[in-house]
């Protein structure tokens, strides 16, 4: 084998390879068919961002938590819960936005905390547990925002968050971009150096590999796992955050389909379902290939009935095309 | 002797369903006062038991206004209502919670009826064991129903074009948040009927997901930018709607009217930012099949056919008046 192919191997078997290969596959697909439509303008690319970074805010943590071997299906019903919590705050109970930020952000941290807890205390599934959460955080932010207002969407914030500094952070904007894709790259920027520069990263993909093993080596693998689940559910906090002060109101139903966007982005990122194999890079383009189809659909003039079913074949492909990198790198190793 | 007979056997029929029945809500004794059940007396009104059953989503402020007046016809008339959601749009699900409610032998059921051939068998079974059915929201009126209780979609939709139409709007996107929704397609049909010779879409664009929301608006605003008006069929749409063109910086280039009303929806239309909303008075399906099913079951008495409560047109003339009048969420 020449020096050259070799080379071309050790990057076509990284495990982002396939994500940014389909990214930059669809952006050219739509590129070709809307960009005479504004899919190519400043933006157009701004809109792609916004989408991208609103998947990747929590797809980022919830494939560091799928490389350690374990599901979060509550991020999505966290954004509903956390967003209600940081809108009543404000509304309700007239909280400066700091402390209703943060009010919010805890409570994240602490959904997280008692998902890890019960997932290692209890050893049932990461699924099951985080299922469970899904439903009881989703019901009781309907619940109790219709009684304490009548209502389950909150409005008008904007007369408490105008003109604050700290509100600014999360609501700023750059001409046509929002502040929430520089918050989506800092998280992933973070992870992918905690991940693949730090003894945690380490102990993530131990956790990941083979727990067992992992803990006979001295790795604390249940510190590991609700640090993780913590981690997502503070990711699905921040996002939560985000959406309230940009969007000016909280509604109960939020991050519906969050928990299957984040995990849909990990994996066409090339992490694998069953652990021990990812990057934190692929979920970036995992996010960005997801926001090309949901918006390029739309400036390509597709009919839009058609977007599930693009998500769905995009998924299968990837998958196929990960597992098949992951059988080369297997034989690139040896 | 007949009467007496049929008297026992409710009560033997009424005795066992209560005690099968595992759900305290559920008072199975207000069968007794149904039509048919002949006692002579009328019916204590503290034993009359309505359930509403939809397929709303809880965030709906549409439905949730429904819902209130449901809840107010109860508590002034002394009746027991009882409201039934659903976490998705799901019509199977519907169906599933219609048998739930026949099953508990209300006094009366009230259902909107967003589509007939998937509802229509269910709403024939209620009619069947006998309990009254009114229909809401719609102006299908399946044979059997006491009476239905709406707005008309379609003449909505046709006003909303023609408002549209004469705001100087050409090119017009139809925004369904619902699709599968016939009552929502009704209206974009009837839109374009009514703004004809000016040209409507109609764009299937779900809300769950507010940034997405607005980049897919925006996004097809920019491939077709001859688009100078936009029609929500929701106040949650139409609040996101305004917001994505004021980024955008096409308020003043596109114009915009919705279906329904919010406070957010009414603060900007009293501004100016949105044209008009579409009402239904929706206060009314939840408030007056109370009122009819009570009168129905203590008197035999019931309006007949299709009790009109919309459209009704809201402008900047009269927003100021009705957010005065609805801060007790009854719009």
């Amino acid at each position: 084998m020449t020096g050259r192919s070799t080379v071309v191997r050790r990057v076509m078997v990284r495990p982002e390879a396939g994500a940014i290969l389909g990214a930059l596959l669809l952006w050219t697909i739509f590129a070709y068919l809307g960009g005479g439509n504004g899919f190519l303008t400043v933006a157009g690319t701004a809109g792609i961002l916004e989408v991208a970074a609103q998947i990747g805010i929590v797809g980022t943590t919830v494939a560091l938590l799928m490389i350690a071997g374990q599901y979060d299906l509550s991020v999505g019903s966290t954004v509903g819960a956390t967003g209600m919590v940081l809108a009543l705050g404000l509304s309700e109970f007239h909280l400066q936005v700091w402390a209703a930020v943060m009010l919010a952000l805890t409570l994240g941290l602490g959904v997280g905390l008692v998902n890890g807890l019960l997932v290692i205390k209890t050893g049932l599934p990461s699924f099951i547990v985080t299922l469970a959460s899904f439903y009881v955080l989703r019901g009781g932010t309907i619940a109790v925002t219709r009684a304490m207002t009548g209502l389950t969407v909150v409005g008008g914030l904007d007369e408490y968050t105008k003109n604050d500094p700290f509100a600014m952070l999360f609501m700023a904007r750059f001409g046509d971009f929002r502040v929430a894709i520089v918050w989506w790259l800092l998280l992933a920027a973070a992870s992918a150096y905690v991940l693949h520069r730090t003894r945690m990263g380490n102990w993530i993909f131990a956790t990941g590999g083979n727990a067992s093993a992992a803990r006979m080596v001295g790795v604390p693998t249940n510190r590991v796992l609700v640090v993780l689940f913590m981690l997502t559910a503070f990711s699905a906090a921040l996002l939560a955050v985000l959406q309230v002060l940009a969007f000016n109101g909280a509604d109960a139903l939020r991050g519906q389909q969050k928990e299957f966007e984040a995990i849909t982005a990990a994996v066409i990122g090339g992490t694998l379902l069953t652990g021990g194999y990812g990057t934190a890079i692929g979920p970036i383009f995992g996010a960005l290939t997801l926001a090309i189809v949901q918006l390029g659909i739309f400036f390509a003039g597709i009919d839009t009935d058609w977007y599930k079913v693009m998500v769905g074949s995009l998924l299968l492909l990837a998958v196929g095309f990960n597992e098949s990198i992951r059988r080369l790198a297997m034989r690139v190793r040896r | 002797m007949r009467t007496a007979k049929r008297g026992a056997l409710l009560l033997v029929m009424s005795i066992m369903v209560a005690a099968c029945s595992q759900s305290a809500s559920v008072q199975p004794s207000a069968t007794q006062g149904a039509p048919g059940a002949s006692s002579g007396a009328t019916t204590d009104r503290s034993k009359i038991h309505i359930v509403f059953v939809t397929a709303s989503q809880p965030n709906d402020p549409f439905w949730n206004v429904v819902k209130r007046g449901a809840m107010d016809g109860g508590k002034d008339l002394g009746v027991k209502v009882e409201y039934v959601g659903s976490e998705t749009f799901d019509l199977t699900k519907m169906v599933q919670n219609m048998e739930a409610a026949i099953a508990s032998k209300p006094s009366g059921l009230v259902v909107p009826i967003y589509d007939l051939s998937v509802l229509g068998p269910v709403i024939q079974k209620a009619i069947d064991a006998g309990i009254p059915v009114v229909e809401i929201g719609s102006e299908d009126m399946p044979k059997g129903t006491l009476v239905t209780v709406g707005s008309d979609d379609y003449e909505a939709g046709k006003i909303a074009g023609q408002r549209i139409l004469d705001a100087g709007a050409k090119n017009i996107i139809c925004i369904n948040a619902e699709p599968g929704n016939t009552g929502l397609e009704e209206r974009c049909r009837g839109m374009t009927d009514g703004a004809a010779p000016a040209k409507v879409t109609q764009k299937a664009i779900t809300s769950v997901d507010p940034a997405a929301y607005q980049q897919q608006l925006t996004a097809a605003l920019r491939a077709d930018p001859t688009v100078d008006a936009v029609i929500t069929s929701g106040p949650v749409e139409a609040t996101l709607t305004m917001q994505a063109l004021s980024d955008g910086g096409l308020t003043d280039k596109v114009k915009l009217g919705t279906f329904d009303l919010s406070p957010e929806v009414l603060k900007a239309i009293d501004a100016g930012t949105i044209l008009f909303a579409l009402d239904q008075q929706q206060y009314l399906f939840g408030y007056l099949p109370v009122v009819y099913i009570t009168n129905y079951v203590q008197y035999l008495v019931s309006p007949v056919g299709h009790v009109l409560t919309g459209p009704g047109v809201v402008t900047q003339a009269d927003a100021k008046r009705i957010i005065e009048l609805s801060a007790a969420g009854t719009r």
